[in-house]
């Protein structure tokens, strides 16, 4: 047992932490400081100077851009990066869809499409949730029928997150409605969508953002060579795509960042720049939450630096379930500090007078509830650990 | 950075665990060896220092194993885990932690060597009617007396006070608060039960005859406040064992009582429940590891001590409690081991300062820090 990094592993962090602040512009990762959502462009520099400097896709097999790295060194490269507001890799591309191709395509989908997701020149959503089939995915209808070289798709996605920048959905479609089971009659086809009949609706959110889409595919006609693997087998590949990463699961730096800017604010958030960490109650809420963030770290770090032999380790199934549930809290604690000010709903229009950071606590509060619920709901995640781990 | 034992370390942990699960084979076997004073097995902790666990900490030349706090920590957890009855925290860690920092060349060789093979029980008398958790003496005076000195006052809860062969009682002088050594059968004791079914006693000093311990008109409120610390985060893998066997309880009773003319196991409600559960267990497990390792590097163990003391005492109200409510009415029987658990997860989680004690610390020290960095060595908080 040992609790310091291993001279290596920490001169690793020293070369990411370097990388990170000196080789991404700075406007990027102010913009991001000061609590503005990263824009598309953001997005793709950023992935487009790591992807340059050979780490944006590290989880990757070596031959097409990965780097062999240990659980615990892809942790640190992702806790540095979020530390110094560099916005990570698009997840679609670098931890969903190119690992499943690389994994189960053929030799031409690997060559056509890895070099291009890896450096973000497509743009990659989801298709998989649908408007029946949320937590329980394997009831989705969306069909695709064979029709020569091509499938025909017809059929609704939604929650299809930052679609309105798609170039490319993956998609889970239904290729066998007689399958014995329903999830064996289950493909992933990728779908271009400028294709004819796809049509991208983004969704208002109680936050005022626009960040989820529905999609729909009215007779969308997709070239077979855009089979992901065999057909019949796409709920296998959704499965290993979202069971693929252990690391990265709960964004702690991400939240401690947050949590800190939170005790920064509140040092000189009171009436008349008084401090708010003078109200005891205040005080004892936030070094709760340093210390549940603390917990969450420490779990992240067990899991990370024990889990080499390519099991996962238990106590990971913790980590998305206690890690939303702690970025909630910081959103909580934050929207309980701006006070009054909790009423607008960003700093647009007449509301200028106002902290930045107090007039979007509420947004913020509002979006994040959506993190219990994506990537598998917590109460499929108290599923799991209740089937897997406790064998309830 | 490791989480995990080494091969010596998983060997000792086997010893000890087939040790305490020799000894403690069942809740009534326990509820046996606790019936009465000492009220922990006096054959148990012989064993255990046959096997060097009660000189773990200490130096070789006074007849220890030089081991660290992650050995400490490994026998903790297995004593919790069988809810053993032994003061390994409160002899060996607390008391004989406190020798070993403070006595001179030659009480801790008396006194540790005694400590390691067994012969010598020590118990820490610290604890005032009304005190709450503070490091320094405050009603019980040391005066001097020829040569020695001369104790007044009363220290209780003492566990394992009647039986302590000698106490280190902590009371106030001219220089505050100062440690000295009190040969047990000089002091007048009341054994009583604890909550978690052990012993404790009230002990009186009435111008009883004491030792100063190490020099004397030397303050030892930092070396209390040390030592508690080192004991907290003990004690803290003491009661992340007690969680884990207290889930593990609960979760073989639901996948076997049946209701409805089904098993428990069958109602999300409770399923549910034991996953949280789980999810405490192991936030609290990574925490208290990470304390143990943090005093191994040599970092600040009042920090490491609270942070953990926190997230364990969070952990096992809930668990603790919520292994009785999934029960149902067995748990709350004396001859059932789910209830034995809450109160030893209880007394685990007040006996050196609750959670408030520690929330409260950790709050007055907020501004000290911009976040806290658990692998920056030396502190938790750089």
């Amino acid at each position: 047992m040992r609790l310091r990094l291993s001279e290596d592993d920490a001169a690793f962090r020293e070369e990411m932490r370097e990388f990170f602040t000196t080789q991404v512009p700075s406007e990027i990762r102010e913009s991001f400081a000061q609590g503005r959502e990263h824009s598309k462009d953001d997005i793709v520099a950023a992935q487009r100077i790591l992807n340059a400097a050979g780490i944006a896709v590290p989880a990757w097999p070596a031959e097409w851009g990965g780097r062999d790295w240990s659980p615990l060194r892809r942790h640190i490269w992702l806790e540095e990066m979020r530390f110094a507001n560099v916005p990570p890799p698009l997840s679609f591309n670098a931890s969903m869809i190119g690992p499943v191709i690389a994994a189960f395509g053929s030799q031409e989908l690997k060559e056509r499409f890895l070099p291009a997701t890896a450096n973000l020149d497509i743009w990659w959503s989801q298709g998989f949730s649908e408007p029946d089939a949320g937590s329980d995915l394997a009831s989705l209808r969306t069909t695709a029928v064979r029709d020569g070289d091509e499938y025909v798709v017809n059929g609704q996605k939604t929650w299809t997150t930052l679609g309105q920048h798609g170039d490319w959905i993956f998609t889970l479609v239904r290729t066998d409605p007689q399958a014995p089971k329903r999830q064996m009659g289950i493909s992933l086809l990728l779908v271009d969508m400028t294709s004819p009949g796809v049509t991208v609706r983004p969704i208002e959110l109680i936050d005022g953002s626009f960040e989820v889409n529905e999609v729909w595919f009215d007779q969308v006609r997709v070239p077979v060579e855009n089979l992901v693997g065999e057909e019949g087998q796409g709920w296998t590949y959704a499965k290993f795509l979202l069971g693929n990463e252990r690391v990265g699961v709960a964004p702690v730096a991400s939240i401690k960042r947050a949590l800190a800017d939170a005790k920064r604010i509140a040092a000189t958030g009171g009436p008349g720049g008084s401090s708010l960490l003078d109200d005891p109650l205040v005080a004892a809420r936030i070094a709760e939450l340093e210390n549940r963030l603390l917990a969450l770290e420490l779990t992240a770090l067990r899991v990370v630096a024990n889990s080499d032999e390519g099991k996962p380790h238990p106590a990971s199934s913790v980590l998305k379930l206690n890690g939303t549930e702690t970025q909630q809290a910081v959103t909580e604690l934050l929207v309980d500090l701006a006070g009054p000010a909790a009423l607008a709903l960003g700093d647009g229009d007449g509301a200028q007078g106002l902290p930045h950071w107090a007039a979007h606590a509420s947004p913020r509060y509002l979006n994040m509830r959506k993190a219990s619920i994506y990537g598998g709901s917590n109460e499929i995640q108290r599923t799991i650990i209740a089937g897997t781990i406790l064998g309830l | 950075m490791d989480f995990e034992l080494d091969s010596e370390q998983t060997a000792l942990r086997e010893a000890v665990r087939d040790l305490l699960n020799d000894a403690y084979a069942s809740t009534e076997a326990r509820r046996a060896v606790q019936a009465d004073d000492p009220g922990f097995g006096e054959k148990t902790w012989l064993q255990l220092a046959e096997m060097g666990v009660l000189g773990l900490p200490f130096a070789e030349d006074v007849g220890g194993m030089e081991a660290g706090p992650v050995e400490v920590g490994l026998v903790a957890e297995e004593l919790g885990r069988v809810i053993a009855p032994e003061p390994f925290v409160e002899a060996v860690v607390l008391a004989g932690g406190l020798v070993d920092a403070v006595g001179t060349a030659d009480q801790r060789t008396a006194l540790l060597g005694g400590l390691s093979d067994g012969s010598t029980l020590l118990g820490f008398a610290h604890t005032e009617p009304g005190s709450r958790w503070s490091p320094s003496a405050e009603s019980v005076r040391a005066e001097r007396r020829g040569d020695g000195w001369a104790l007044t006052g009363v220290k209780t809860p003492v566990v394992a006070g009647a039986r302590a062969d000698v106490l280190v009682v902590s009371a106030r002088t001219d220089a505050g608060t100062e440690l000295f050594l009190v040969t047990g059968e000089d002091a007048d004791r009341a054994s009583f039960r604890t909550t978690d079914g052990g012993r404790a006693a009230t002990v009186t000093f009435e111008g009883t005859a004491a030792r100063v311990l190490g020099e004397a008109g030397v303050d030892r409120t930092d070396a209390i406040a040390q030592a508690v610390a080192r004991a907290q985060i003990a004690a803290c893998r003491e009661a992340v064992g007690a969680m884990e066997r207290a889930l593990w309880l609960t979760v073989d009773y639901l996948k076997t009582r049946k209701q409805f003319g089904v098993t428990l196991s069958t109602f999300q409600a409770l399923k549910f429940r034991a996953a949280d559960m789980y999810v405490q267990l192991e936030l609290a497990r990574s925490t208290a590891l990470w304390a143990t390792l943090l005093l191994d590097a040599g970092g600040d163990a009042l920090d490491a001590a609270s942070r953990a003391s926190v997230q364990v005492a969070e952990a096992a109200r809930h668990i603790g409690q919520e292994a009785v409510q999934l029960h149902g009415g067995i748990a709350m029987t004396a001859e059932y081991s789910a209830g034995h658990y809450l109160a030893r997860l209880l007394v685990l989680t007040h006996a050196l300062g609750d959670r408030t004690h520690h929330l409260s610390r950790l709050a007055s020290n907020l501004e000290g820090h911009r976040w806290v960095d658990p692998l920056a060595y030396g502190s938790a908080t750089a």
